[in-house]
């Protein structure tokens, strides 16, 4: 029953909160922002969830993992989300081991997952190269070598968590024209390869994207995830998976910022009474609620449909990235706004919910970039 | 077998041999049973299924027997929907007196008006209508004005009733009445049923923007109603209407979802009227991007449905998220409504007549009615109301 949680997934709900309240709260992303810490997430943190069973949780048993489904997965993630956690769930967990899970030999995945699962490996997918998410537009070229393996050139952009992953997985073009689904293919790049340069950006919600060029880099037959030419088989499966982690990261956020809202409706007075007690907040504060009451409803029913093997999670990934997003980018702009001059005080938390609306917004794709593609998996 | 299998396949025999193969057809609305002292049906089958619908309690399956009903338990009640709609039979008798009043009288009536009216109701012998709003009491409906007074064994009614919907059919009337103007407004009101046949009430049909409407305005003018047909006690009406209404929204949010799911799909629509690109993508790319965001929300409210009933079925209490569903599905099918037209262009503008399609006509008046919808039933800022108080705690 995919709308009810069970009592082992409502343990996992309460571990995970545990650990992100104590352990990972707003405070900490904000103490890795004014430290301008190198790596922008907190080792500690991770090596703790990876203890804890959460860095593999959604691996298969065979290679370290927790054998468990997106659900449960979706309920890390949505706990990061509460507390705007700097996690490599998303970037590690689900982009760089879906890749491998997806598309990659036995042999690919036995040498890379376990140390996912074990917390020593990090991923990251680097997939996007213009202003904004387009899965094919791939410039980067992949050219066949003579005595087998490849050599990639080309420039990545907006790369989640690119600057402290162990691997990359790039996504190249082996053939076809630029914007062209055929012809992409998924590389393995280690992080010391020759030619490989990776530098961080600094982004507005604080959390970790990098660029990458890559100038003549070699890697060798063993290194290509899948078939030649066939990578967006596998990126298409890939990115359904992100975008429906990144929905369940974005619901949590989402709700923790909506509920802090109503609890500030509560306390702070104007003209002798609770705000809250207007009429003109109260309204808006109940239209939200119902926004994120279908956000949850989407999101568990698309996190289903992934351990379900469903036809239509392509579908459901899309009406979650475009619904969480709208729903998130609403409540984080109304709670500003109910706030008031605190708002848009940086000394308040809720700003931080503002920002990571806008990154996650753009991240695997905004909401008109997946109701384009919603209407086309349809038929129109 | 299990005792469910076994109800389930005398279920299933009962219904493929009882309900005529006409009245396992998609139903229109022109072809409602809705009972009374002076039935109407559509045709012979549609009268035969009633009757034999009724004979066996299933217009009214978990009534118990003795007032009209089958005694059937939530389980029982679920397969007998279940094959229903496996076999895509068509509801036998559509009735307020089913959907709003029996509920009430039953937890409510004394054993008398159960066995007076119960039977009567679940047989589509007596037709009801509501009398609830007021001119002056829509939203605010407890500050109602209509007056009833003692007199002997009998109260005397006057006063207007509006938005009372099928009045002018109605063979009774459930009524909001002030029987202590001295009272608190709540608690002033006492529920009556009253006989729709007696001298001094006079009815007057609305028209509505969307033309002709169910809606009728009712004038009492001092009506004597018995005193035994007032349920619960005087002064302790108001608790009841409130229950009352929880079953009317409940049964609003059902029936839009009931015809929504028949409907042809908004990009099927605007495909013939709007056309396609080279890529087969709707032309009016706005257009499209409006069609794909009422899809989506769509499928996230069909879903937060599916939620609210898997909690129930777990033996959850339904959580807050079904005091969302009255509110978001109204609005949700005005949307639909809006978009239609919209997608329609100067088609989606005919009032009557042979330049347009009889869908083109239906599409133009279901968007104007849909305009009430989100009013009828308690009002969408009702509804936020609600929300923001029973559900986020905010203060008055």
């Amino acid at each position: 029953m995919s709308f009810v949680l069970s009592e082992e997934q409502e343990a996992i709900r309460k571990s995970a909160r545990e650990l992100m309240r104590e352990r990972a709260p707003v405070t900490e992303l904000r103490r890795l922002r004014d430290s301008r810490d190198p790596d922008g997430f907190s080792r500690a943190v991770w090596q703790e969830m990876a203890k804890l069973g959460f860095a593999g949780i959604a691996l298969p048993e065979a290679y370290g993992g927790g054998g468990l489904g997106f659900a449960e997965l979706g309920l890390l993630l949505e706990e990061a989300g509460r507390t705007l956690a700097a996690t490599p769930l998303v970037a590690t967990a689900v982009l760089g081991a879906g890749a491998l899970l997806l598309g990659g030999s036995d042999e690919q995945r036995r040498a890379l997952l376990p140390g996912v699962a074990a917390g020593r490996t990090l991923l990251a997918l680097a997939h996007e190269e213009g202003t904004r998410h387009a899965p094919y537009q791939v410039g980067t070229r992949a050219e066949a070598l003579p005595g087998g393996g490849y050599r990639l050139t080309g420039a990545k952009t907006f790369v989640l968590d690119g600057h402290v992953a162990d691997t990359l997985v790039v996504v190249a073009r082996t053939s076809g024209h630029e914007r062209g689904r055929e012809g992409i293919s998924l590389f393995l790049v280690p992080a010391g390869a020759r030619g490989l340069a990776v530098s961080r950006t600094t982004m507005v919600d604080s959390r970790n994207a990098a660029r990458v060029r890559l100038e003549a880099v070699e890697v060798t037959a063993g290194g290509l995830l899948g078939e030649a030419g066939k990578g967006a088989d596998i990126l298409d499966r890939v990115l359904d998976r992100g975008s429906i982690a990144l929905s369940a990261e974005m619901l949590g956020s989402l709700q923790e910022a909506f509920e802090r809202t109503v609890d500030y409706l509560k306390v702070r007075k104007q003209f002798g009474v609770a705000i809250g007690s207007f009429q003109a907040l109260k309204h808006r504060a109940a239209q939200m609620y119902c926004e994120v009451e279908l956000a949850r409803s989407i999101v568990m029913d698309a996190l289903a449909a992934v351990d379900q093997g469903r036809d239509e999670v392509p579908l459901l990934a899309s009406v979650a990235k475009a619904r969480t997003t709208d729903a998130f980018l609403l409540i984080a702009n109304e709670a500003i706004q109910m706030h008031g001059g605190i708002g848009v005080t940086d000394e308040l938390e809720v700003g931080f919910f503002l920002k990571r609306a806008r990154a996650a917004e753009m991240t695997l794709g905004g909401s008109a970039h997946h109701r384009d593609r919603f209407a086309r998996l349809r038929g129109y | 077998m299990g005792e469910l299998d076994t109800f389930r396949s005398e279920v299933r025999g009962w219904l493929e041999e009882s309900c005529p193969p006409s009245m396992r057809t998609p139903a229109v609305e022109a072809d409602d049973v809705w009972g009374g002292r002076k039935p109407w049906f559509p045709n012979d089958d549609a009268r035969l299924w009633l009757e034999r619908a009724a004979a066996r309690g299933y217009t009214v399956p978990t009534w118990p027997r003795e007032y009209g009903g089958a005694g059937l338990g939530p389980d029982q009640a679920r397969v007998l929907a279940e094959e229903l709609r496996r076999l895509g039979c068509r509801v036998p008798l559509k009735s307020f007196g089913i959907w709003m009043l029996g509920p009430v009288l039953l937890d409510h009536g004394t054993e008398a008006q159960k066995r007076q009216h119960l039977p009567a109701i679940a047989r589509g012998e007596t037709r009801w209508c509501q009398g609830y709003s007021e001119p002056g009491a829509g939203s605010d409906l407890a500050s109602l004005q209509t007056r009833a007074v003692r007199d002997g064994d009998c109260y005397v009614v006057s006063g207007q009733k509006t938005w009372t919907s099928h009045a002018d059919k109605a063979d009774w009337m459930f009524c909001l009445v002030r029987t202590d103007p001295a009272a608190p407004k709540h608690e002033g009101i006492s529920f009556l049923l009253i006989d729709m046949a007696t001298p001094g009430i006079s009815v007057r049909p609305i028209p509505l923007i969307s033309g002709a409407s169910p809606f009728c305005e009712t004038f009492f003018d001092d009506v004597r109603v018995p005193l035994e047909n007032r349920i619960g006690r005087e002064g302790g009406g108001w608790k009841i209407a409130k229950e009352l209404l929880e079953h009317e929204r409940g049964a609003i949010s059902a029936l839009r979802d009931a015809a929504t799911s028949e409907e042809e799909s908004l990009e099927a629509l605007a495909r013939r009227y709007v056309g396609v690109d080279a890529e087969g993508r709707l032309a009016d790319a706005i257009l499209r991007d409006r069609v794909t965001q009422a899809n989506m929300d769509f499928l996230c409210n069909k879903l937060t449905l599916a939620r609210s009933a898997a909690a129930v079925r777990a033996g959850r209490a339904a959580g807050p998220e079904t005091s969302i569903f009255k509110l978001y599905a109204t609005e949700l099918n005005k949307r639909r409504r809006e978009l239609k037209v919209l997608i329609q262009g100067f088609q989606g503008l005919g009032w009557e007549g042979d330049d347009f399609s009889p869908d083109e006509l239906r599409h133009t008046r279901e968007w104007l009615r849909s305009r009430a919808n989100s009013i009828e039933g308690g009002s969408s800022e009702i509804q936020l109301n609600i929300i923001a108080k029973r559900v986020l705690g905010l203060p008055d």
